[in-house]
This record gives structure tokens, sequence and C-alpha cells, in this order.
């Protein structure tokens, strides 16, 4: 097979950073190729460079043996590069004909013609099995169907070379297998595809070849064939990944949590429906389901920021009247939430004024409402070393942290309450190998301590990997538990889909 | 009430309205394209001045017009170059041109036009009136005897309606408002445009300003603008963002300004000062009622750097 693409010996610096470090790379015409690494590993920044975003210091870019230097995007895309970036570039107000055309000339005259830009990208949305309607504002699509929008648009505008930046991070399973079905007719009809990710079992199912980065280097290139996802998880994170490990058991312990039929209803929709779990000292609760069916209500009920309206939830026995996030926290409740920018951090101040959010009233951080300074910040470096936060020090903004460091504050803020019980939401959501690793670890060790834990994700792997029983929740309601040891991934995968064995026979 | 005093009502408010109009026509090219513009009120006011001086020291209304539309589209890249280029606060910098424009056009006025009674007096656009149609019953005069730039603010709309909905550029304005960076992926040129925006709103601050100075009061006086510069920003938003809608909101706060004219010749027994306050209530309780609504440009007042300035 010839190479469409040689990347010789490329160097990108950022001030004295150097993000990418003599990288030499080639794409064959016609595969699949995944590029895998960390967080930090330099995909994005290769990837804006091919596209375009950004020009390299050093080295070069051969496509079809020609060099090419873009310096800005539109150049890439003239030479048949497209990008489909992980945060869609669509713009919501505007239809998806006037999305995919935008930037472009449609024939020789200034005018834009609506119903030909419709019929034209029917004709391709055919073509590739794609499904898109042109007429429709994107700011009501899927995000499954946003993404075909993103293909669409690179097609429309001749691309050969199709790079998508992680994009499988914002799918559900289904939406997933259709876009792994459209990747497979692209390729047969001949387009060439980078697929950028850090999830390798994706990886494994739908590429050719793989190339890892590290650290802005180039660690490998091999046939899919020839390798496994061991090696290529220590080819990522530079070292042996172990699957954690857990000790104790908590057969015959206390129930610390219990939720009896707890019902949610929002503007008259049922977000969840009778819900009712028990977790014991030392227990990990892992809650199954795709994202949206009620997961971010349980979370939010437990914690106290939402009403429920009918139900109860007793710790160790006695009943939590009247729930708020205050009381929650002083009674022994840790809550990672879902979204660590927008809920769980205040980006702009700093690691030690984050890490004592929860405890600032506490004596030994304040006497009058007098903050004690000093306290604080060593406070903040005991925990910076004991959870190797990765930070200049207590005064580095939480908001300049990469997303592993960030989760590892909340970890650090919430397990210095010594909680009784800990709901994690999606605790690893967007982090690598690496990082996830260690939120594991320490997940594991609060377990290890008796900690109560509510596990929940829309991963199923990391559910599978923590958890000692294993609760699928779908449509707000609990359609089955199983045990850890009896857990099945498939069956698991049908709950998920909201078929139990009793309605799948009434269907 | 008869005839003459309608057809009177009416003909002040489309005279009226056109100010509000043009600006909001210029304020619409600008938010389209992602930036907010509280400045107007300055740049009309500066517009306005230039007017009168390009009037006064060539002789005609139309130098005095395209002169002011030469120093508005100066403001306007100014502005553009501050907000743009070097990504500075829209509503700091939006203030300070209102600032600017009442200093500037205050002193400028005094020094070189003279004050009150002996204020210099230039020829005003001509009013000019199409037969036959100018004597249709109430609306005629309204319609069809007006001057020359009350015609071209009105055929503006249709205008500009066709350049943002029907062609390219106009789709790329309304792209660059929305999400500059997917823009830019896309190899549209954000700053320019923007800039070509802001030249384009400045410009019709500039004609803005004349048909108040040279179409309405064929002087200048101090701060003749009153607030016309925030009202047309309430039009826009009042008319979601859209053309047309710009125009029904003019005409609506040119209707109220009219309105309150009126009523002090009804001999009215209110003070003239509530009168004089009815036109800025109805925009603030319109605003108030509607503007929660709507939805503005997504970028709206966001600087837009490209990824490669970015970082370096």
């Amino acid at each position: 097979m010839e190479p469409i693409l040689e990347i010789r010996d490329l160097v990108k610096r950022f001030g004295g950073f150097t993000a990418i470090d003599r990288l030499s790379l080639t794409i064959r015409k016609g595969e699949i190729h995944a590029i895998l690494g960390e967080n930090g590993a330099g995909k994005s920044t290769l990837m804006n460079m091919l596209s375009g975003m950004l020009s390299p210091d050093e080295g070069e870019i051969r496509l079809r043996g020609e060099p090419v230097k873009f310096t800005a995007p539109g150049q890439a895309v003239s030479k048949g590069i497209g990008m489909v970036h992980q945060h869609f570039m669509l713009i919501p107000a505007l239809t998806v004909a006037e999305n995919v055309l935008l930037g472009m000339k449609q024939d020789r005259s200034p005018l834009f013609r609506f119903k030909k830009a419709c019929a034209d990208i029917r004709k391709i949305s055919d073509a590739f099995g794609l499904d898109v309607q042109p007429e429709r504002i994107v700011g009501e699509l899927s995000v499954g169907q946003k993404q075909r929008v993103e293909i669409v648009k690179t097609l429309y505008r001749g691309a050969e070379f199709i790079i998508l930046d992680e994009p499988t991070a914002v799918l559900t399973p289904a939406e997933v297998e259709d876009l792994f079905r459209v990747l497979r007719t692209l390729k047969a009809q001949g387009k060439t595809i980078i697929f950028i990710s850090h999830k390798l079992q994706e990886v494994q199912k739908i590429c050719d070849r793989v190339t890892v980065l590290r650290l802005g280097k180039l660690i490998g290139t091999m046939e899919m064939g020839e390798t496994n996802p061991a090696e290529l998880a220590r080819m990522m994170v530079g070292r042996e990944v172990a699957a954690p490990v857990r000790k104790s058991t908590s057969q015959g312990k206390a129930t610390r949590l219990e939720v009896r039929e707890v019902s949610v209803t929002e503007n008259g929709a049922v977000r969840l429906q009778d819900v009712s779990l028990q977790i014991r000292e030392g227990e990990i609760l892992g809650i199954a389901g795709v994202d949206g069916n009620g997961q971010r209500e349980l979370s939010e009920v437990l914690f106290g920021l939402r009403a429920k309206q009918s139900g109860t939830v007793l710790l160790e026995g006695k009943e939590l009247a009247k729930p708020h996030p205050r009381k929650m926290t002083d009674l022994g409740i840790a809550y990672i939430p879902e979204d660590r920018h927008k809920e769980g951090l205040m980006l702009p101040m700093s690691i030690a004024e984050n890490l004592i959010s929860k405890q600032y009233r506490e004596s030994k951080f304040s006497l009058a409402g007098i903050m004690h300074w000093r306290r604080i910040r060593s406070n903040a470096e005991e925990l910076i070393r004991q959870f190797s936060i990765r930070a200049t020090g207590p005064n580095h903004p939480v908001g300049q942290l990469s997303g592993g460091n960030q989760q590892k504050v909340i970890l650090a803020r919430e397990l210095m309450l010594n909680p009784k019980v800990m709901v994690a939401m999606q605790p690893t959501r967007g982090m690598d190998v690496g990082a996830a690793e260690y939120v594991h670890e320490r997940i594991l060790q609060a377990r290890e301590q008796g900690c109560a834990i509510l596990l929940i994700s829309t991963e199923l792997e990391e559910i599978m990997a923590l958890s000692d029983r294993i609760s699928v929740l779908y449509k707000g309601r609990i359609v089955g538990t199983v045990d850890r040891e009896a857990a099945d991934l498939d069956q698991i995968g049908l709950l998920m889909a909201g078929i139990t064995s009793s309605s799948s026979v009434a269907i | 009430m008869n005839e003459e005093i309608i057809a009177s009502y009416l003909a002040a408010a489309i005279r009226l309205s056109v100010p509000l109009l043009l600006a909001g026509i210029g304020i619409l090219f600008m938010s389209r394209s992602g930036i907010l513009n509280i400045g107007m009120e300055g740049m009309v006011l500066i517009g306005a001045l230039s007017g009168v001086l390009g009037a006064h020291y060539s002789g005609g209304a139309g130098a005095g017009l395209l002169f002011s539309m030469a120093v508005g589209g100066c403001i306007g890249l100014l502005f553009g170059f501050l907000v743009i280029t070097t990504g500075a606060d829209q509503v700091v910098i939006g203030t300070a041109l209102n600032l600017l424009g009442l200093g500037i056009t205050t002193v400028f006025g005094r020094s070189l036009l003279g004050m009150g009674q002996e204020a210099v007096k230039v020829d005003a656009i001509p009013i000019v009136g199409i037969p036959v149609l100018r004597d249709i019953p109430f609306v005629g005069e309204a319609l069809f005897h007006q001057n020359l730039l009350a015609y071209a603010a009105y055929l503006l709309v249709p205008v500009v309606s066709f350049l943002f909905y029907k062609t390219q550029w106009g789709l790329q304005v309304r792209a660059v408002g929305e999400h500059p960076l997917a823009a830019d992926t896309l190899g549209v040129r954000v700053h320019r445009i923007r800039y070509l925006c802001c030249m384009i709103g400045g410009m019709l601050a500039g004609v803005a300003g004349c048909s108040i100075s040279l179409g309405i009061l064929n002087q200048f006086t101090e701060n003749m603008s009153a607030g016309r510069g925030f009202i047309a920003l309430s039009a826009v938003i009042f008319g979601k963002w859209t053309p047309s809608g710009t125009m029904a909101a003019a005409l609506l706060f040119g209707g109220a300004d009219a309105l309150q004219l009126r009523f002090r010749s009804f001999g009215i027994q209110i003070p003239y000062q509530f009168m004089l306050m009815f036109p800025y209530l109805l925009t603030m309780v319109t605003l108030a009622w509607f503007s929660g609504r709507n939805r503005q440009p997504a970028a709206t007042a966001a600087p837009y750097k490209s990824l490669a300035n970015r970082n370096t």
C-alpha cells in the first residue's frame, strides 16, 4: 500500500515546552490508523498541525509525496484533509446545509443557494449511508447526528483524508457502533482515516494500524493484529498497568446507606421511580446505564442538591430529613460531581482554597471567620504530596491544571473528610489510562477503609472492574442488580438497553 | 381626529424612525458578526457633527454626508482595532466611545460652528415628494414625502436581508457571530469579516447622525442624538437581530417619539418632562419584556484569537 501522508522529524514548541519532539510517521492510503496516547501526549497538537490550525517549528509534512506547509485551516481543507474535532465545530443556530457550506463557494456567484446545497448534501449523505437531513437546525440534532454532519462537512470539501479526534468520547454505545459502520463505508470507498483515541478496545475494533505517542515522542507504530491491549496500554503509560486489586470483602458488614423507594419528577417527567438500594460498609455499588437515565438525579438526591417527591434515605439506619449539601457533608457524605469544571471546582481559585472549600468553617482552618492561611497552606502542601498533584504549589490556580490533576484535587478534598459514604459520578470521565488508574486506586483504598461507595459510570468496564455489586438504571428505575462474580457483560448490556427477560417476552 | 393630524403624525413617526433604523442596521452588522456596540450613541453624535462640518465647509449636504460616512468608517475601524485586534472589553470601549463622542462633539461643535442662536445652519438633505403617490390620504405624506435618507434607510432593509440570508458573505457574517472558531476551521477570515462589519457599522452611524443633523434639524446642537444610539441598540434586540425586526422596532420607537411631541401640542396637562420620558420608558418596558426570550448571536462580545495566536 502506498503512503498518502508522511511526517518527518516534526517539532512543535510552545515557549520552552516541546509538545511534539522529532516525530516521524507514515499513513497508508485507505487505512484506518489509530493515534493512541494519554492526555498531553501531543495527539491534538499533531492533528492541529495536519489540519493547518498550527504550523510546525521544524520538520516536514508530505502529502502524496509533495511537501506541504499549512499556515491557515483553509489550506489543509483544499488539499483534501478534513478534520472532525472532538468539540464539534458546528454552529447550533444555523441549519445543517449552512454549516456544511460555510466558507465554501458553491459556484462563481456570491449567492448562497439553499436548495442546491441541500440536494448536494443529500447526495453525499446517501452515498456514505450517513442519514443527514440538511434542512434541520444543528442545535436540535443529537450528538451522533452532529458528528455525521461533521463528516459530511469534510466529504463535501472533497476530503480524501479524514482525521477524527476522540470521536467516541461523546457517543452512546449504539452511536459508537453506528460510527464504526460509517467509518467502514468510508474506508471501503477509499478514504484514509486517522482515529485519535485513548480507548484501547475501540481502537482494536476498528483500526488497521496503531501509532502510540507519549510526551510528544513516537513510541511505536504497528499492525493491529500484532499487538494486544496490554502492550498498547504499557506503551501509552510507560509502565505496566495493573488491574485494580481488592483485598477485603464486605460480606456480612453493616448497611451504611439505604435508599427506599425514592422517586423524583421534574416538570412532570419522571426521572427516578421507586429506586431502592443498599450499600454496606466497605462496599462499592456500581450503577451502570446509558447517560441520562436518572444517574444525575440519583447522585443529586443523595447529596441533597435535589428534592425527592417520595421515599427515604437512611444513613446508618437514621433517616436523613431535610437534606442539604452542607448537612450531608457534615454527616460524612462525600460527593464527586459529574462535571468537575462546572460543579466540582472553582477554577480561578488556588489549589489550597479549593481543598478547604468544604471545611473552611472548621476551627482547623479559621477562627471566628478569619482564615488561618498558614494551616491552609500547609494542609495543601501535604495533600499535594500525598496525591502527587502536579502543580507549582498551593497557590497554583486549579483551572490551569490538567484534567487528571483537577480530579486529584477533588479526590483529596473529599477524602480529607474521612467520609462514611462517597457518591462518585463519572469519576474518570475524559481522563487517560494512567490518571484513571490512580483514581481507581484511591477509590478502592477508601473502600478498604470502610467507606460505602456509590459509583455511577457510563463506562461499563469501569463498573465491572471496581464494583462489588452492580445495579442497572434504565429510565429512572433499577432494572436489575447482580453480584460482581455473577455479572455477565451481555446481560448487563441488555439491561442497559431496557430489555429485561420479562419485558422481552412482552415485546 | 382629522386626516391632517393623523397624516402629520405618521409622517413625523417615519421621520423620527429613520435615525433609529440607520443606527440599528449599523449595530446589526456589528452584532451579527459578534461585536457588541454600546458605543453607537457616541458614533452617531460624531456622525451628526461631521455631517454639519462637511456640509458647512463644502457647501452641500451630499458632501456632508460623504464626510460623515468617512469619519464614521474610521471610528468603526478604530473600535474594531481595539476590540478585535487588541481584544479589549467591548463594554468598556463602547462606554469610552460614548464619552468621547459627547466630549469631542461638544468641543468642536462650539469652536467651529458656534453656539445657541448663532450656531451655523446648513442645507438640509432635500425632501423629495413622489407625485401622485404622495396624495394618497393618510399615508401619502408619511411614505412618499420624506427626505432622501428616509427612502434610503427603508430600502436598506431588504438589501441587508438579502445580504445576510442569501449570500455567502452573509452566511460567513452570521457564522462568525455564532462560533468564530468553527468558522476559522473552515477557512473563513474571522477578523477580516469583523473589521468590515465594524467599518460598515461606523459608516451607517455616520449616516444616522446626518439623518438627525442634516435631515431633521439642519444644524448641530450638543448631545442632539439624545439617546437614539441606545434606543437603536434596543431596536436590534427587540427586532431579534433581523433587519425587518429592527425596522419594525425602529418604527415603534419612532412612533413613540412622535407621539410624545404631539402630546405637547395637544396641550394635555402633564408636565412635558413626563412626555419626554415616554419613548425611553417604552424602550425599557419592551426590552424587559422581550430581551429574556431572544437569543443573541452566541459569540457576542467575545474576542476571538486563532489557535496559533493563542498558544504563542
